[in-house]
């Protein structure tokens, strides 16, 4: 086994949220980056892999256990780390030579030396002609260059690479991320290590050695897998494609819970974590899963090229028709229920009805909300309430998000209504949405 | 070597005034703008001897109403102006960055600031002129000085407030970024922070240099121990044009002044507002893009941007010598938390403080003034309330409806948002006698019509801002609200009031806190022998400052004090935060 290059031991996180209450982000997180490997990290938002990053960064301080480079504990950014930004962090004052020098600058390297140490890395990284541009002139994906361009001039021995593709369209985020493999395997770079985070899993098994699947509640690893074949690899080969298939398939296990898939599903907590699913694309999705080429049953990766919806979104929506029985989730390949059929085939009211009768049944907090409305006289309750009781187990911004799915789904439904200005959940005009 | 390389290294070197013309050449621009440049220096150097002259408290200083002596009045003026910037700039440098690096510091300093910029500290003057006098004795200097200081209270706190917004809002991963590229605090400040403050800080400092004319008056005649001293300057001159009633000498006052207007904004400020283009952060167009003769001029010119030159140089080399030595595994980067109880220490100590400050402020109050004065300044103030509110109403239902037709009409917005600007910087308090001749020859009431003096000066602000956000109405929601066909008081509930209800609302607060401060000026003014005055809390801190009862003007400061921040607490921010809640794009 290589060296280790970066290691983190039983590292936890708690970060403050809004009301006060510390809420666990990481917990009791072991990981090693070696020599020569490239890792990837995957998880839902929220699943802490951002602030792993920034751990090893050194931009954010673990609360508990260690972190070590190259043996030496780390308290802030070392040198040897490099890192390249999600939204770019280019200085827009500063011109493209300025900004790829601006590492060098800091270090005290004189002119001449900084001058010809950022000529290579243009060279390098094809950015050439630019040197003058502001990065305002730039599209993304040159902007997104003059970053790693930036990253690379230091000569660090980690690259950290913060979702530094998502910002990009699908194609030059590709190109970028093979130009990135190329320098890699040529050794062409003095890296010695890299870490991805990423929300997209075709990307990771494209290029990471491992790769690493978050969970989150406190965000940990969940599953670990190793890939050996060699770069480049081709998306459509079988080999690739069953890895992506297997990432997909334990990215969707946990949300709904496993081994129950076919059978009639686990009924949820009151403060069930709801994915965050908007209607019409649940609606959407369905009617595409009906269609050609997949007849109401698709495998996911497919599904989300044909949808074109990234991983990010496409997951929450197959887990929301999973969890109100419109679709079964299972093994990376979502399929559609009888419901589901009945659904897309019928006409609004009807939609709508199907709709708030699988809320009440299938999400503990929709109904409990209705019952609640149904006994009060005037029909109406503050959504304070049921936010205190969300809060209790999770923190503000988590309970705040879990209520406006629950609205939002009841709005759909016409289960009861919100009205923003009064901050009054309330039963629609009609008296009997359901 | 690439000829492109060699020629995108030189343009590196050039980094606040990147050449444009790449010309050879003995250089017809820097010849012609040399006359420029010297004439400005001997101006200058002349200006500021003439402030270090010898003098003698009780002297009287050599002040007529001759025409020919305003271009040296004006220079005067202008130069204290510069310099009150001058130390506002500093002033704010020195807070934000001890506001925004240190956690302790913040806890005071912004509270600090808050009570300071709402402290009319024009009433101070007339204490701190000694002070200063003793500094320097028997030079003009010290009245100078005191002069200069009262110029900077109207200027530095709006800036000190934008610098610090600014550095905390720069962008996290960009400051993420610089803690990854090892930049020490001072490569921070001058590579991410002072830049990207720099537009939001230049427009402040043009605010406030309009800001200042409207002291200008007040600060050039200083009262000290029972005489008066008129410092050579605008503002003295149209004081003692007022003494004599001379309305010819005002005409003349404010035909200098606009001339000293357009020569600053000409020479000073459009050149560094079309240089501080490139710091602007959006990144997407939007925004008019400033131009200037002067630094198309200054930027075709080689010797004289020799003089930039050397200044970047200085500071590469600053940059290169103050840097981070250590880095994030060295046990210097260790981050020790401050203890807990050290941080309660440091809280129960400010609590203590203001608890005895409190008490010093009661028994003072008690023993010099007594309860039954406080009652009647606390009514004083209510006065200038319902004025403030009032005319803030007023304001809205003018200028509102113009904002939003402006706004929405791309091509005059632009040139009526130049003339406002230009509004906004002329002092209204040039006009105040005409008010006085006027309410005097009518018989007007007092308490109504010197009341729209306090918002002449800052209505404009409301106007601004209005035109500013009827012009970002999004295309599409005008479309589709022309499409439905929207119509009378539909049209301006639902549409066009909410749209420009966050612009108003920001326009109000700047409105309102100036009127506040504008009532000092405008509750109590006179013409000859003539003196209006108004009931209201302004005028009472005027007549206290006219006849220097230390006790009273405290008093009188202190409850404007507690009235503008219960003001800005209780309606302003609400509004504020109302509007940034649900109503935005």
């Amino acid at each position: 086994m290589s060296t280790a290059i970066v290691e983190l031991k039983s590292v936890g996180k708690s970060f403050l949220s809004a009301d006060g209450s510390p809420r666990k982000v990481l917990d009791e997180v072991d990981f090693t980056l070696r020599e020569r490997e490239i890792v990837a990290l995957l998880g839902q938002s929220g699943s802490g892999k951002s602030t792993l990053l920034r751990i090893m960064a050194g931009l954010v301080e673990a609360d508990r256990g260690h972190v070590h480079y190259r043996g030496q504990p780390l308290y802030g950014p070392a040198r040897g780390i490099s890192m390249v930004f999600q939204s770019f962090a280019l200085f827009p004052w500063l011109t493209v030579q300025q900004n790829i020098e601006i590492g060098l600058e800091a270090r005290g390297v004189s002119a001449e030396e900084r001058a010809s140490r950022a000529e290579k890395a243009i060279e390098l990284i094809g950015l050439s002609g630019f040197e003058g541009a502001l990065p305002r002139e730039l599209s993304g994906g040159m902007r997104q260059r003059v970053g790693i361009a930036r990253a690379l001039v230091v000569e660090p021995d980690v690259l950290l690479m913060d979702e530094a593709f998502s910002a990009l369209d699908v194609l030059t985020g590709e190109r970028l991320r093979d130009d990135i493999l190329e320098l890699w395997e040529d050794s062409k770079m003095p890296t010695r290590a890299i870490l991805v985070v990423s929300h997209n899993i075709e990307e990771a098994v494209l290029m990471a050695d491992r790769v690493l699947i978050f969970a989150s509640d406190p965000g940990r690893v969940k599953f670990q897998m190793t890939i050996n074949l060699p770069r480049p690899r081709d998306v459509n080969s079988p080999e690739v494609r069953a890895l992506i298939d297997e990432v997909y398939a334990v990215m969707t296990a946990g949300r709904v819970r496993a081994g129950k898939v076919a059978d009639e599903p686990e009924r949820l907590r009151l403060d069930e974590r709801l994915p965050e699913a908007d209607i019409s694309r649940m609606e959407g999705l369905l009617e595409r899963l009906l269609e050609e080429p997949f007849h109401g049953r698709a495998d996911l990766p497919y599904l989300g090229e044909e949808t074109e919806l990234s991983d990010e979104e496409l997951l929450p929506v197959a887990e929301a028709l999973a969890l109100l029985d419109f679709a079964h989730l299972a093994g990376g390949d979502l399929s559609i229920t009888a419901l589901g059929q009945r659904y897309v085939a019928a006409e609004y009211p009807a939609r709508q009805a199907l709709f708030a009768e699988q809320l009440l049944a299938r999400v503990p907090l929709a109904a409990h909300i209705r019952h609640s409305l149904l006994q009060e006289p005037s029909g109406e309750l503050p959504a304070a309430p049921f936010l205190d009781l969300l809060r209790e187990s999770l923190d503000a911004e988590e309970a705040k998000r879990v209520l406006d799915v629950a609205i939002e789904w009841g709005r759909h439904g016409e289960t009861y209504a919100y009205n923003y200005n009064t901050g009054m959940i309330q039963l629609p005009e009609s008296g009997d949405g359901a | 070597m690439d000829p492109r390389t060699e020629n995108s290294q030189r343009s590196r070197s050039f980094t606040f005034f990147p050449r444009q013309v790449v010309e050879a050449g003995g250089n017809r621009w820097d010849w012609a703008l040399l006359p420029l440049v010297l004439a400005v220096l001997v101006v200058l150097a002349y200006g500021a001897r003439q402030m270090a002259t010898p003098y003698q408290v009780g002297t009287a200083l050599p002040l007529s109403l001759e025409v020919t002596e305003l271009p040296y009045y004006l220079l005067r003026t202008t130069l204290r102006m510069f310099m009150a910037l001058g130390a506002s700039l500093l002033f704010s440098v020195v807070f934000a960055v001890l506001a925004t690096r240190y956690r302790a510091m913040e806890k005071v300093l912004i509270p600090f600031l808050d009570i300071l910029q709402s402290i009319p500290i024009l009433g101070f003057l007339s204490i701190t002129v000694t002070g200063f006098i003793a500094l320097f004795p028997g030079n003009l200097l010290g009245v100078e000085c005191a002069a200069i200081f009262a110029i900077f209270t109207s200027q530095a706190w709006n800036m000190a407030f934008s610098l610090y917004q600014s550095l905390k809002t720069v962008p996290a991963e960009l400051q993420e970024a610089s803690r990854v590229f090892q930049m020490s605090g001072w490569q921070r400040f001058w590579r991410l922070d002072l830049p990207f403050a720099m537009p939001a800080l230049l427009w402040n400092m043009m605010m406030s240099m309009s800001g200042g004319w409207f002291f200008v008056v007040a600060s050039e005649a200083i009262s000290v121990s029972n005489q008066s001293i008129k410092l050579p300057g605008i503002g003295s001159y149209i004081a003692l044009a007022i003494e004599h009633k001379d309305l010819a000498a005002i005409g003349w006052a404010v035909g200098a002044m606009l001339v000293g207007v357009l020569m600053y904004d000409q020479l000073f400020f459009r050149p560094l507002l079309a240089w501080a283009d490139k710091f602007r952060f959006e990144e997407i167009g939007g925004g008019e893009e400033q131009t200037s003769w002067l630094l198309t001029w200054l930027r075709r010119t080689e010797r004289l941007q020799g003089v930039a030159v050397l200044f970047t140089r200085a500071l590469d080399r600053s940059i290169a010598l103050f840097r981070r030595q250590h880095d994030g595994t060295s046990i210097r980067s260790r981050n020790v938390e401050p203890s807990a109880t050290l941080t309660r220490a440091w809280d129960a100590i400010l609590a203590a403080l203001v608890l005895f400050a409190v008490w010093r402020l009661g028994s003072f109050i008690h023993s010099e003034v007594g309860w039954a004065e406080v009652g009647h300044v606390f009514l004083l103030g209510f006065y200038t309330l319902i004025r403030v509110l009032v005319l803030i109403g007023l304001a809205a239902l003018i200028w509102v409806p113009v904002g939003i037709w402006v706004g929405m009409n791309p091509r005059i917005s632009s040139r009526i948002q130049a003339v406002a600007q230009f509004l906004a910087a002329f002092p209204a308090n040039l006009l105040f006698p005409m008010v006085v001749i006027g309410i005097v020859h009518f018989h007007l009431n007092v308490d109504v019509w010197l009341s729209p003096l306090m918002i002449f000066g800052t209505q404009w602000y409301v106007l601004f801002n209005v035109i500013a956000g009827a012009s970002t109405v999004p295309t599409e929601l005008r479309y589709a609200a022309r499409n439905l066909g929207l119509k009378g008081s539909l049209k301006w509930r639902r549409y066009l009031l909410p749209a420009v209800f966050p612009s108003f609302v920001t326009g109000a607060i700047t409105a309102s806190g100036g009127s506040w401060n504008a009532s000092i000026v405008s509750e109590y003014v006179s013409w000859g022998d003539h003196t209006l005055v108004a009931h209201g809390i302004g005028s009472y801190i005027a007549q206290m400052t006219a006849v220097g009862d230390f006790p009273r003007i405290a008093l009188g400061i202190g409850v404007m004090c507690v009235y503008v921040m219960t003001l800005n607490h209780m309606v302003w921010r609400r509004l504020y935060r109302l509007s940034e809640d649900r109503m935005h794009f």
